[in-house]
């Protein structure tokens, strides 16, 4: 679109979808105020942007102008940040329209969107259920069609874990594809900002526009935006590793014939498909469970009371003042991380834990790379072990949580790029599959994703 | 409590008998960049609160931070003038803490990987001459903000405009044997900063910080004793007398038959007394890992290289080329390289052709006698001040009245001889002229003319100085000897 008029229907259009999509309580922002910004919005984009009149959700966990940004955390209750993401500045000058806020776990710490201090987002077509998460309200508003695509955050797989779950797209670039300014601090050496979409292109046309060098981010590759590839005919020529550590013989039958079936199109599409082993897979958990906690136990100092956010209770000095905030502020979850970190950074147990962690997540990456420098140009894997599972059934046993990401926590801790894609259903529920590509090579990961997604029932039982 | 305050001579030297003092200092020194350490942000001192801030140096949610690569530039540079090895990697790493002045909760610092090792700092002992202190290592880190805890009674105020600015962490090895070595150092390692522009090094503003860590023990002992570190000494006039309260209290401790306990302690300057830190809960546990928000610093060699070849000639450098080139003392080579400027004004004065040796004396006397009382400011140009000494070398200028001419230059400015000139100061050296002043006085003062004739020859300077009475200065002293001592043997 290019004309104004068009650019305001669609933000009033988006703000009626999102108002209709409240049940899920995937959206934070309050509807008044969201349909309020999104047409000042409309009339302030310029027509010329790529992106002109496109709403995008943008999960709570990233800095925006426009709305508070909480983490979906007491302890920044009704923050409002001076300043904004520079990747939400960049879809803001691509002439989108930042449609809201997105629930999360807390400090994008979870799995199912239920540890918010905003109350627990529901799964998209079962209420019963979790969406996944963290950036499980981002994937919920992608699947029920409030917004075309919306930016999630990923620490160990917070965008392709629920957009699995939903049955949408979610990319997770590579390490410093796109700059972290303004992506409040979970574990740093992880985070990276991804995309849910409805499509492969709705999400990677937002992705290409987010990506790019930032004088912001140290961490930030001095590259150019990505560049968006055409949807190939076939797969000719691809050779699509299979991680067999991926596949163990207790993984869901259903999931399992889901792959199947995904594998066996990629081979009509004409890539060839080879078995490949990334031993170190087994270690993946573990090693994101101390080297995660650690960042974010320094990362999350800084919220204190001192500065900003609600200080609870008159403390009687300043260590009151702390704990009183942080214990107060922080949900059980986040506490629970804080206090891991501490723990695995500690002296005399900084060897055991931290550098050993450091140490295995450097063989982990060279799994990947000993893959590719075999001539295989992309892993191809089941997002997740399960379908969408009930609301509270894994509060009360956090390493059954931890597991939901085991398939996606390595494309963390190797910094490489993946994408899921929705691949078929289990008792109506949608499962994802996963294409990890090699670093900064998006273009063909997104290439595998386009062909296989034309092809691939992703609404029929697996 | 503190034991009793040193009471001997420098250093207390009365009260250690028996015993060795071993000092080693820890000393952070504010980078002179225009900008802070990781943002943007004026680095001033002296701006009204929290004024110089951003949501980098506040600690914002989602703030990242980016290096100052001035700040970087002149940490090597330091590091090389210093002696030091600076590695071509090095890693920044997080320090966490929790204090109000501290936004993020930890400082960015550098701690198993530094930035350099292995340097040294020769410096003159009041003890034992020459002497080398060793730099351990010279890290990079960004400064925390302050706390005003006497601005607002019960309430402590937060000043976040030092947050960020950047430091170097200098650490020596316990290398000193006495209060006076550790301040002798002290003021060498300022020197040498200063000398290549990385820092004002004052310690009144804070821009210079230094801990000390003190132990005493039995000559002989190859064994170090308990470390306590000394904090707060905020001016290099209190080094010497923190590092003696220490010392005597440590001494006083044992030789009370107690022992000395690892801690820290806090100089009162007031008082002139040591206390111990209120103990925080448990030992400090800072939890060092490497920074994940930045990538490791790679220093290439062409990099390294180039900040060796933009530092000045260093000040023990210079003090050996002046003694050398010029043939001065080594006491006037130190006295005009104690301050790069002055010294580079001297070298200024005999380039424009100036004697050497009149130079340095001109300059260790009129030039920094003038500084003295003119805020450090170098009045007279080098130029000028060169045309000066030659007036006074060719005659044409005495040198009473070339002082006059200095201070009369240094205060309205313009060229030595016009100014000479104006004030009438110009040298006769016109025979008859002063022949014409030689009659005048002789006639004036006829008793002491025959009570020289007759053999009291120690009356000469007097005709001398009534000569130059007369003639206002003007006369040329050597000419007024040679036609007294002619009209007086006639």
């Amino acid at each position: 679109m290019t004309d104004p008029s068009e650019a305001l229907a669609s933000a009033n259009a988006a703000a009626d979808r999102l108002v209709r999509a409240k049940r899920l309580n995937a959206c934070i922002t309050p509807p008044r105020e969201l349909r309020k910004s999104l047409v000042a919005q409309a009339q302030a984009a310029h027509p010329s942007g790529v992106l002109y009149g496109m709403p995008v959700a943008v999960k709570d966990v990233i800095c925006t102008l426009e709305f508070t940004t909480t983490c979906s955390s007491k302890i920044l209750e009704g923050y409002h940040s001076p300043y904004e993401a520079t990747a939400v500045a960049k879809l803001k000058a691509a002439g989108a329209l930042i449609a809201g806020k997105t629930n999360c776990d807390e400090f994008a710490m979870g799995s199912s969107t239920e540890h918010s201090a905003h109350g627990r987002t529901l799964h998209p077509f079962d209420k019963t259920r979790v969406p996944g998460g963290s950036s499980g309200g981002s994937a919920a508003l992608v699947a029920v069609g409030a917004v075309p695509a919306a930016l999630g955050s990923e620490t160990g797989g917070s965008v392709r874990q629920p957009a699995s779950l939903c049955g949408v797209v979610g990319i997770k670039p590579t390490y410093g594809r796109v700059s972290r300014s303004g992506l409040v601090a979970f574990g740093s050496s992880l985070d990276q900002i991804g995309v849910l979409g409805r499509s492969v292109h709705d999400a990677a046309r937002v992705l290409a526009v987010i990506s790019g060098r930032d004088a912001r981010d140290s961490t930030c590759e001095d590259r150019d935006p990505l560049r968006l590839p055409n949807v190939p005919e076939s797969l000719q020529g691809f050779v699509i590793g299979i991680p067999k550590e991926y596949f163990p013989p207790d993984l869901d039958p259903a999931v399992r014939r889901a792959c199947d079936r995904a594998i066996r199109l990629l081979k009509e599409l004409g890539a060839a498909v080879r078995e490949v082993s990334l031993p170190h897979t087994p270690y993946a958990v573990p090693t994101y469970y101390i080297v995660a906690p650690a960042e974010a136990s320094s990362n999350l100092a800084r919220y204190d009371g001192a500065r900003y956010g609600p200080r609870f209770n008159g403390a009687a000095d300043v260590r009151a003042l702390y704990r009183s905030t942080r214990g107060e502020g922080f949900g059980a979850e986040v506490r629970r991380r804080i206090l891991l970190g501490t723990y695995v950074l500690s002296a005399g147990y900084y060897d055991a834990y931290y550098r050993k962690a450091q140490q295995m997540r450097a063989l982990i990456a060279q799994d990947f790379r000993n893959a590719f420098d075999r001539g295989v140009d992309l892993l191809f894997t089941p997002t997740t072990p399960t379908a969408a599972f009930k609301a509270g059934e894994r509060l009360g046993d956090p390493v059954a949580m931890y597991l939901s990401d085991i398939f996606t926590v390595t494309a963390n801790l190797a910094g490489l790029p993946a994408i899921s894609i929705p691949i078929g259903r289990i008792k109506g529920l949608p499962i994802g599959g996963q294409f990890i590509g090699q670093a900064f090579l998006e273009d063909e990961m997104l290439e595998a994703a386009y062909a296989l997604e034309r092809v691939v029932p992703a609404t029929e039982e697996a | 409590m503190a034991g009793p305050a040193g009471t001997g001579g420098p250093g207390g030297a009365g009260e250690t008998s028996g015993w060795e003092t071993v000092i080693g200092l820890e000393t952070h020194v504010q980078v002179r960049t225009l900008s802070k350490m990781f943002c943007g942000c004026s680095a001033a001192f002296g701006d009204p609160p929290n004024t110089n801030v951003c949501p980098v140096c506040l600690g914002l949610p989602g703030a990242l931070p980016v290096p100052n690569g001035q700040a970087l530039k002149l940490a090597a540079r330091a590091a090389l003038a210093l002696g030091c090895t600076v590695h071509a990697r090095s890693v920044f790493a997080r320090k966490n803490y929790f204090y109000p002045d501290l936004p993020k909760g930890y400082q960015i610092s550098q701690f198993e990987q530094p930035l350099a090792t292995a340097g040294s700092l020769s410096y003159l002992s009041p003890e034992r001459g020459l002497a080398t202190a060793t730099i351990g290592r010279l890290h990079v880190e960004e400064d925390a903000g302050r706390s005003l805890h006497d601005r607002f009674p019960g309430y402590t105020a937060i000043d976040l405009n030092r947050c960020g600015v950047p430091l170097i962490e200098i650490v020596t090895g316990p290398d000193f044997r006495s209060p006076p070595e550790a301040r002798a150092y002290l003021l060498t390692l300022k020197q040498v900063l200063e000398y290549a522009g990385i820092s004002d090094c004052d310690m009144e503003k804070g821009s210079l910080r230094v801990d000390a860590n003190v132990s005493v023990r039995r000559p002989g002992d190859t064994v170090l004793g308990t470390k306590v570190e000394v904090k707060n000494i905020n001016s290099f006039a209190f080094v010497e007398k923190a590092l003696v309260a220490e010392r005597d209290r440590q001494i006083a401790v044992l030789e009370g038959g107690g022992t000395v306990e690892q801690q820290t302690m806090l100089y009162d300057s007031k008082a002139n007394t040591v206390r111990p830190q209120r103990s925080k809960e448990g030992s400090q546990d800072y939890r060092y890992f490497p920074d994940p928000d930045l990538p490791p610093l790679v220093l290439t060699d062409e990099f390294i290289a180039e900040q060796q070849t933009l530092l000045p000639e260093l000040p023990a450098k210079k003090r050996e080329r002046l003694v050398e080139k010029y043939a001065l003392s080594v006491t006037d080579a130190a006295v005009l390289t104690a301050d790069r400027a002055v010294a580079d004004y001297y070298e200024a004065v005999v380039h424009a052709g100036a004697d050497a040796k009149m130079a340095a004396n001109w300059v260790m006397t009129e030039v920094l006698g003038d500084a003295k009382d003119h805020g450090a400011a170098l009045r007279v140009a080098a130029g000028a001040l060169a045309n000066l000494i030659g007036l006074v070398r060719g005659g044409t200028l005495s040198h009473q009245a070339a002082k006059r001419v200095f201070a009369e230059v240094a205060e309205r400015g313009g060229e030595p001889r016009n100014v000479a000139e104006a004030l009438g100061l110009i040298q006769v050296a016109d025979t008859g002229v002063v022949a014409g002043w030689v009659s005048e006085v002789l006639a004036a003062h006829p008793t002491e003319v025959s009570r020289y004739k007759n053999g009291e020859t120690k009356l000469q300077p007097f005709f001398v100085g009534q000569v130059m009475k007369v003639s206002r200065g003007k006369a040329d002293p050597k000419l007024v000897q040679k036609v007294l001592e002619e009209k007086l043997a006639s």
